[in-house]
């Protein structure tokens, strides 16, 4: 019984975690997290090694967060815990990259003795600063950063924690309650593992752990095993803040492991656009395992195989104290560049590139508006995306968000929550490479005012001046733009008014076709010319 | 008492129930996909026959039916375009821009009901208050009609920005277009499901627009041919919501047939929980290729607003259409007799969701089958009689059995000492802690504890399953109703007349607005009644909800709104929201986002079982030995039999394992109970 009871404890941890994820998404506060499922949430053991984590959230937390538990625990002691501490930090080295990022750690305690941790993590729309937005010279401009410390200690709130926290964010009814929601969700879990614990008659973790890990890290280097040994290189340039950054990869695959370098990339920009190594490597290791052993669950054996390394001082290994507000934009190109090494170790699997990097603009009132506006203040942090590249037999998928996990929110719910008009947002016809496969299509977003005011526009945007490359002879996709409708372009980074009565045009890029133009399918080139989407 | 006719037509099988004076008359025909009416006609003739009646007698008719289902799942609609807002053609095919399955490169969303090329845009625009931003231009909409005439279009579905907020611009289509185009069906948005978000409502009204001819062909034609036969009572249709409608609004609304065959099962164990006063119930419905789980408390099945149709990847959320319409909430699994079972290359035995189905079916069958599934699993764990199954019908192989469980399961599971018992046993253990897990999430999801639960198990393979799921759930006791092969149609017959309204309309408890809140109730009990009215007897209850939050969450949860102030709102908030969360947020301002009303005709608390003299022969005086098998029929009364035993009927066996025991209680139920 034995051999399969550990198979159904760890059916059973996939379980929770995901139920952790689910109360997390639905009592959140901030909408990127509860609309747009901007978080994770994982179980690990005593020595802070992952043993799962829920598939629902996006890579960019996960893998971070998978790192981030041992750093607490190297803060505190597991036997310095005691039953209802709660641990928290938004640190971007300790955490997952950037101040917006609250992660809460929970230890659970079985007869006294300490046998897991329950971890979470969520996007928090505003941490002060210069709110979310590239345009930070130093991490100390974009908002309060809380070390690992205790939020809970055995049962009871730091309340001087609170309350600093809640006097330095410009929502502080949204903050607050995400701490709330982060807590609630890991004690959730906590409660449904020792339900586990007792099913399945376990003291401890730590034997079915070690297995879980074993096995998954065994099945991982396995498959890695079976692919051609050597270094292969991909050179992807992206926009940057002010000046293109040059992303550099070197993979390396060595038997029954995989080395990512990304020496040779740009050094730190000066604004907000650096990356904590934390986020590189969750996003370099996304690169690999969304096409190797995707079959395998993802936790600490599964990643281990994987080594990440960039250069100290380069952007793609920001320290303090670097801006690395906005990380995700380069963050989240990173895949396509491991895609685009693996593809010359094992043809035919991974896609073209593709718009990749979300479009997130934060949309807020103007201080002082002028005319005679009522200029109601309001914020918003929509999600946009462009089309992901072909796939290797597939066209790509037309605005849809990869590698980040996240779903977008609807017109209706930003039209209630900001004083905004979207006037368009629909397919952007002719933006997907053309290819064999077509790389999926983007989109035009038009905004406007309600009351024709002037307001403000934080953009964090990538792929306007560096398209995504199609592959094996597909085009690239189309590269996006951003500017005032009738009027100037816009920068893809940093602080913009749009004027009053002016509307804001957002064209999301196209992914990259797969494979030359002249091989494809003429119904499936029928279909497209019929649904007007060249 | 006038005789009661129920009729679930599903995939495979159209089960026909009347209920007599003094006995339920059941029957099973095939279902005839191309003309639907012709097998419930079949059935109907079989039942009056055997009942000795005709079909004068028959004093209601009750149906449910997967037709619309299936015809979404098998994209079998009608030419169905979507007129909407200009700049927002592609709402319906955008979504939620985000992939379901995030290591899986090469998944497809799903496909929209409605291609691109008809879904056609007019000038037009409210705001979140619904004010005219920009005014319908009516020949904006006249000039759409050659293009519908030249396609053939069947349907038209219209779904405006803001229509919650204001449906005037829908209502000037729906008159143009009705004018111009009589013959084609039209659905507005802001009927079928007047709330705020605006894929999921156009989503709503898109299925509803392309199951609607061919829903309301089907239902004309088999009211002339009921009538035609002499059956002329009163005619309702089962909801997936678990209430009875007209067949005139089934065929306006018919999305909101789309689980309906579930929906009865649900209303069987709810009914059966009443009348043996089980307070909190779990009911599972296992079958061959899914199992369904529903969580009922005081008699009252947990109900919803959103489903999913066709989860077409590996029933994940998110891989199939949304619908917001009132469902009994059930979690579906890919776990049922005919779910194949195999070893991943991690050494995990998995089971499902890719399912053999009844075509081929199992191994043991022998009907081509050449995959392990959990029923050859079961067949070597010696849980089925092979002669006796399905009613004698089928003789089981069991040697094709243990070929394919040796062959999919012990060999890549344990190597060359690979015990084919040993693996048969960890293929029922992974699909029992499958559903057992499906289970547990779904509690925990709403907030309700799953231990304690009597668990009622009926479709043909739960009965098999149920004793060890309840082992793992911690529950004592496990029901099996009879005839549980019909339980769907036997459902039906307990479901009251009833219907569910919603609107979204924006009350900050801070700001309480008595006024509003009357006037939106008022304004859905004259809809719900003039849709209830005319087909229910006696009087009339009201359920009243509000879809609450704290000002600033994304997801509203249902709070009782019995009583309509604003104290009253927000202790039923705070109670709900604790049961859910364990936890309030103190000092947080609360908002009602949208409201329903359901008006149901008083039940009138039939029972679903027959008369137990009728419910069993009690022929038998032996009692069986340990480790036997039994016919349901020969179960002694009084002096439970004691596991390990199999209790053998013509649908489906109950597996009552060592350290239970089995009786049968006056209805004819098989309870099984922990022994002391």
């Amino acid at each position: 019984m034995s051999k399969i009871r550990d198979q159904l404890v760890w059916n059973r941890l996939l379980a929770i975690v995901e139920e952790q994820a689910q109360t997390l998404m639905r009592t959140a506060f901030s909408a990127v997290v509860r609309e747009a499922g901007d978080l994770s949430a994982g179980v690990f053991d005593t020595k802070g090694a992952m043993l799962a984590q829920a598939v629902t959230g996006t890579p960019g937390h996960v893998n971070a967060m998978a790192a981030s538990v041992g750093k607490f625990l190297a803060r505190y002691p597991l036997v310095d815990l005691a039953p209802g501490d709660v641990l928290l930090t938004n640190d971007p080295w300790d955490g997952t990259g950037h101040l917006n990022d609250f992660t809460v750690v929970t230890p659970v305690f079985r007869n006294e003795r300490p046998v897991a941790l329950f971890a979470a993590t969520s996007h928090i729309a505003d941490v002060g600063g210069r709110g979310f937005g590239p345009d930070g010279g130093e991490v100390f401009e974009e908002g309060l950063r809380v070390p690992i410390m205790k939020l809970f200690d055995k049962g009871e709130l730091d309340d001087s924690l609170m309350r600093l926290v809640v006097a330095n964010v410009r929502d502080p009814v949204v903050a607050e309650g995400d701490l709330y929601s982060l807590t609630a969700c890991n004690r959730n879990g906590g409660a449904q593992l020792l339900k586990a614990m007792r099913d399945f008659d376990l003291d401890q973790l730590d034997d079915v752990g070690q297995w879980i890990i074993d096995t998954s890290r065994s099945a991982m280097r396995d498959e890695i095993r079976g692919l051609p040994d050597g270094v292969y290189r991909r050179e992807m340039a992206v926009d940057g803040y002010d000046e293109p950054v040059e992303v550099s990869c070197s993979l390396t695959i060595a038997g029954d492991r995989i080395d990512i370098d990304f020496a040779g990339s740009s050094g730190l920009s000066a604004f907000g656009i650096n990356v904590p190594s934390n986020y590189t490597e969750a996003y370099a290791s996304f690169g690999v395992r969304c096409v190797l052993g995707n079959d395998i669950p993802n936790n600490a054996g599964s990643l281990e195989p994987i080594n990440v390394r960039a250069p100290a001082g380069s952007i793609l290994n920001a320290e303090p104290p670097a801006a690395v507000s906005a990380r995700h934009a380069l963050g989240q190109m990173l895949p396509d560049v491991v895609l685009g090494c693996l593809d010359q170790a094992i043809p035919g699997v991974a896609p073209a590139e593709g718009a990749s990097c979300i479009w997130n603009p934060v949309l807020r009132n103007l201080a002082t508006a002028g005319g005679n506006f009522t200029n109601a203040p309001f914020v918003i942090n929509p999600i946009f995306n462009g089309g992901t590249g072909a796939r290797a037999t597939k066209d790509g998928l037309s605005t849809t968000a990869f590698p980040s996990g996240v779903r977008t929110t609807p017109t209706e719910v930003n039209e209630v929550t900001a004083p905004l008009i979207i006037q368009r947002r629909e397919y952007r016809p002719g933006s997907g490479g053309a290819g064999k496969y077509r790389g999926g299509l983007g989109q035009t977003i038009e905004i406007a005012h309600a009351e024709g005011a002037p307001f403000v526009i934080s953009k964090m945007f990538e792929r306007i001046r560096h398209p995504a490359r199609g592959r094996r002879g597909g085009d690239s996709g189309a590269p996006g733009r951003v500017y005032i409708k009738g009027g100037e372009e816009l920068r893809g980074k940093g602080q913009d008014v749009v004027p009053r009565g002016a509307t804001l045009v957002m064209e999301t890029p196209g992914g990259g076709g797969t494979g030359s133009v002249g091989e494809r399918d003429l119904a499936a080139k029928a279909r497209d010319e019929e649904a007007g989407l060249l | 008492m006038a005789d009661r006719l129920a009729v679930d037509i599903g995939g495979t099988f159209t089960d026909v129930v009347l209920e007599t004076a003094d006995r339920p008359v059941t029957t099973k025909v095939l279902t005839t996909h191309a003309e639907p009416a012709d097998g419930v006609m079949v059935g109907v003739a079989q039942v009056l026959e055997r009942a000795g009646t005709n079909a004068d007698a028959v004093g209601v008719v009750l149906h449910g039916t997967t037709l619309a289902t299936n015809a979404l799942i098998e994209r079998r609609g009608a030419k169905t375009v979507l007129v909407t807002t200009e700049g927002h053609r592609d709402v319906l095919e955008m979504a939620f821009e985000n992939r379901f399955e995030q290591y899986d490169l090469n998944i497809d969303r799903p496909q929209p009901l409605v291609p691109r090329r008809w879904r056609l845009t007019v000038p037009e625009r409210m705001n979140a208050a619904g004010e005219v931003l920009t005014p319908l231009d009516s020949a904006a909409v006249t000039q759409l009609v050659p293009r519908l005439v030249e396609e053939g279009i069947e349907s038209v579905a219209v779904g405006f920005l803001h229509g919650y907020a204001n449906p005037a611009h829908e209502h000037l289509v729906r008159d143009v277009l009705g004018t111009a185009l009589p013959d084609a069906s039209i659905t507005l948005a802001s009927d079928v499901c007047p709330e705020i978000r605006e894929f999921e409502r156009f989503s709503t009204a898109c299925a509803n627009a392309y199951v609607k001819p061919l829903m309301s062909r089907y239902l004309a034609d088999l009211r002339d041919r009921l009538n035609a036969f002499g059956v002329r009572c009163p005619f309702l249709m089962m909801t997936s919501g678990g209430g009875l409608c007209s067949v005139e609004t089934a065929r306006e609304f018919p999305i909101r047939l789309v689980e309906s065959g579930p929906a009865g099962g649900a209303i069987l164990a709810a009914r059966i929980a009443a009348e043996l006063e089980l307070p909190r119930v779990v009911s599972l419905d296992m079958g061959g290729t899914t199992a369904k789980i529903c969580l009922i408390d005081d008699g009252e099945p947990l109900l919803s607003r959103s489903f999913e149709v066709d989860r077409s990847y590996r029933f994940r959320k998110g891989s199939g259409l949304p619908v917001r319409i009132p469902v009994v909430e059930m979690v579906e699994i890919g776990a049922g007799g005919g779910s194949l079972a195999s070893v991943d290359r991690l050494g995990r035995i998995q089971v499902g969701p890719q399912s053999a189905g009844s075509e081929p079916g199992p191994a043991c069958y022998g009907r081509g089958g050449r995959h392990a599934t959990v029923t050859d699993a079961d067949v070597v764990l010696d849980r089925l009689d092979p002669t006796r199954f399905a009613g004698g019908t089928l003789h089981l192989n069991v040697d094709a059995a243990r070929d394919v469980v040796e062959v999919d399961v012990a060999g890549p599971w344990g190597g060359a000492q690979g015990d084919v018992y040993e693996a048969a046993n960890a293929v029922a253990e992974v699909v029992d802690e499958n559903m057992a897990a499906a289970a547990r999430a779904h509690a925990a999801e709403w907030g309700k504890e799953i231990a304690s639960r009597t668990l009622i198990a009926f479709g043909g393979a739960a009965p098999i399953h149920a004793a060890n799921i309840a082992d793992k759930l911690e529950l004592d006791a496990v029901l099996v109703p009879p005839a549980a092969g019909v339980g769907s149609a036997v459902g039906f017959l307990a479901a009251p007349v009833s219907y569910e309204v919603v609107r979204s309309r924006y009350l900050r408890l801070s700001a309480f607005d008595q006024s509003v809140l009357d006037e939106v109730m008022a304004d859905m009990r004259a809809e719900a009644e003039a849709v209830v009215g005319p087909v229910a007897q006696g009087e009339l209850s009201e359920i009243r909800r509000a879809y609450m939050r704290y000002v600033g969450q994304g997801f509203e949860i249902a709070v009782p709104a019995e009583v309509g102030t604003a104290e009253g709102l927000r202790s039923a908030f705070d109670a709900a929201y604790e049961q859910l969360y364990g936890r309030l947020i103190p000092g947080l301002d609360v908002e009602v986002l949208s409201w329903t009303l359901t008006l149901l005709a008083g039940s009138k608390g039939t029972r679903v079982h027959g008369s137990s003299s009728n419910a069993r022969a009690r022929t038998s005086t032996a009692a069986p030995g340990n480790d036997s098998r039994i016919a349901r029929q020969d179960l002694p009364e009084g002096n439970p039999v004691v596991g390990p035993v199999a209790i053998v009927e013509d649908q489906t066996t109950t597996v009552v394992p060592a350290g239970f025991e089995a009786r049968v209680d006056g209805y004819g139920n098989v309870i099984l109970r922990r022994q002391p």
